[in-house]
């Protein structure tokens, strides 16, 4: 028998033990895809991935780094507009668009430096105005041909079948390693420091926290993420309009599933991502009407609900599925279990 | 061409620029509120004075006076509804819910008046391009010189009120810190309420010049304000007057750099206001 009083710390639990091999398993179907969804259904999916990602990317960075961003769509349109430009340089189709997100990457390192000093509504507006920026550049290169645009013609060399579940392929393991990766930075020693600075940058800093390096990770991981996302997107759509990828819509749809799942919680975003998708296939088609209820939705949440859907049930039941945090387990009698995230 | 007038030109767009910028600046200098829905806000109010210049037949001037005491009402509700429970949560709620409210706005003045553009300068006949020659060529349009005269009463009209007024005593002091203000009797709901109700009048005016000097569709509201936040910051945040300067730098940026590329009009613009966001930062950071 173990003693009575002590407290024990613990990661797993049989709940996130389950819920963690369901999603490996669900993974493993998934991978499947092509081979049983159908033409149609791939090509949604596809899109339902890359919406996880654009989701857990503006989460990590608002979420976890409490930097709001309103520009992502400057990495979104950068990461197409650079497979564009590695594969009509001759890089093969598909290592150009593994590539054209690292590139990315490397660009918004400088970035960071820059915009990563400044604060709340000063980044989000910063950043929209460097995504501005970012297109009317764009639309300067003489292969974009401005807002006319250009297409990835070399991906018309794969007949449409094969595209289709490449692209499928690949956005699954785009999604799964950068989902991932947010995984594994929550549990590791970051993790600790990223979640003391979204509770408190002032305090985090005040013991020892090395804020700016952190939020610097963060930074680069979103705008690899966004940039991976507008890559994917790309192969799915092949055209590029500079006006497309650049739009801010990207952004506001993803606040909307952050918002709506749960802002600086792991699964939120995720929740968020299928309830948009489920939203975008059902009131797509009535326009106007499905993006007012869009903005009223990101504007009630953030008013109302601002733990969004997953964080509301996480705060209230207590439950976590993934294992991203530690919990304090007491003896029996001595009170409830506490997560603690 | 003619720098000169290009520069003149540049001065007087950014008059314009100041307008608009004006009631984003004072909310940023009462509340600490970056209001995302205000270039959307001036759209909504450019579109209010277009409609009753239509319907009723009356100038545009007219139907300004008309619209303010309405948008005034808009700022009071917009304070009640939105930013006072924004800014209890947390310093990200802000920019989230404005966000929100910016793209409903949008999207309800498209699903009301569609996509086309829409200009109130038919209806201000000549004086929409009528201007004088001052030297060499240099010309000053009469409805541009009007938009600096405004702007230039409406920042220095605000900062007397500002001085010499108990409720502009009581706007600053609560800016200063709400807390204590209320520990002095001033009511910080009534005074933010104010606040936005001024704030929004003055983004009403400016609607109006916008689409006097312009034309307007429902999607110009992100446009507008991301000019204005370029005016405040490159003024510094908070200042009225700086706001003025801000908004000329920004449209004499904005000239030189159409001079220099056919697209470069926005590129100029947006590259001054990083090049003083960036200077600013090091300055910070060697202090």
């Amino acid at each position: 028998m173990s003693d009575p009083s002590v407290i024990t710390v613990q990661r797993w639990n049989p709940v996130s033990l389950t819920a963690t091999g369901a999603v490996l398993a669900l993974l493993v179907v998934l991978a499947f895809g092509p081979y049983f969804l159908g033409a149609n259904l791939t090509d949604r999916v596809t899109t339902l991935f890359v919406y996880v990602i654009l989701a857990a990317m503006w989460n990590a960075l608002a979420g976890y780094g409490g930097q709001v961003s309103i520009g992502q769509q400057a990495f979104f349109g950068l990461g197409a507009y650079a497979a564009i430009r590695l594969s009509h340089a001759g890089v093969e189709v598909y290592a150009a668009l593994v590539i054209a997100p690292l590139l990315v990457g490397i660009l918004s390192l400088p970035l960071s430096a820059f915009a990563l000093r400044l604060r709340g509504g000063e980044f989000a507006i910063g950043m929209w105005v460097i995504a501005e920026l970012a297109h009317l550049l764009v639309n300067l290169d003489g292969l974009i041909q401005g807002e006319t645009g250009t297409s990835l013609i070399a991906i018309s060399a794969f007949d449409p079948d094969t595209r289709r579940a490449f692209n499928y392929w690949l956005a699954l393991a785009v999604m799964t390693l950068l989902v991932g990766l947010v995984f594994v930075l929550l549990r590791s020693r970051m993790g600790a420091s990223i979640q003391a600075i979204r509770d408190n940058e002032e305090a985090a800093a005040s013991v020892g926290v090395r804020v700016l390096a952190t939020k610097r990770v963060i930074f680069v991981l979103a705008a690899i993420g966004c940039a991976a996302a507008g890559s994917l997107t790309l192969a799915t759509l092949i055209s590029f309009q500079p006006r497309t990828y650049f739009s801010v819509q990207w952004t506001a749809y993803m606040i909307f599933m952050t918002l709506v799942g749960g802002l600086g919680t792991f699964e939120g975003p995720i929740i968020g991502a299928v309830i948009f998708f489920a939203v975008e296939t059902i009131f797509g088609a009535s326009g106007v009407w499905y993006l007012v209820g869009l903005g009223a939705s990101a504007l009630l949440f953030s008013l109302f609900l601002p733990r969004g859907i997953w964080g509301t049930l996480t705060d209230r039941f207590g439950i976590q599925l993934m294992p991203v945090g530690y919990r304090l387990r007491f003896p029996a009698g001595a009170g409830q279990e506490k997560a603690s995230s | 061409m003619n720098w000169a007038d290009q520069i003149l030109q540049g001065v007087l767009l950014g008059a314009y620029y100041a307008l608009i910028a004006c009631g984003l600046s004072f909310l940023f200098g009462v509340m600490r509120i970056i209001n995302l829905a205000h270039g959307s806000i001036a759209v909504l109010a450019a579109y209010l004075v277009l409609s009753a210049t239509e319907r009723w037949g009356i100038s545009p001037f007219v139907a300004l006076l008309l619209v303010l005491p309405v948008m005034a009402a808009a700022g009071w509700l917009l304070q009640r509804t939105v930013f006072e429970r924004s800014l209890r949560s947390g310093p990200l709620t802000p920019i989230l819910s404005t966000f929100g409210l910016a793209v409903v706005i949008d999207n309800l003045l498209f699903q009301k008046f569609g996509a086309d553009s829409q200009s109130l300068a038919p209806n201000i006949g000549d004086f929409a391009f009528n201007s004088w020659t001052i030297f060499g060529g240099v010309r000053i349009g009469q409805l541009s010189l009007l938009t600096l005269v405004v702007a230039v009463a409406l920042l220095g009209g605000l900062q007397l009120f500002l001085t010499h007024t108990p409720l502009g005593r009581s706007i600053r002091a609560t800016a200063e810190d709400a807390d204590t203000a209320e520990l002095v009797g001033i009511d910080a709901r009534k005074v933010y309420a104010a606040a936005t109700a001024i704030a929004l009048v003055t983004v009403a005016i400016a609607g109006a010049f916008l689409a006097m000097r312009a034309t307007v569709s429902p999607y110009t509201g992100s446009s507008q304000l991301l000019f204005a936040f370029e005016a405040v910051v490159i003024g510094g945040a908070g200042s009225l007057w700086g706001t003025l300067i801000g908004g000329i730098v920004l449209g004499v940026a904005q000239n030189i750099g159409s001079q220099i590329n056919p697209q470069g009009f926005l590129i100029g613009g947006h590259l001054v206001f990083l090049a003083v966001l960036g200077a600013r930062l090091l300055i910070v950071s060697r202090a």
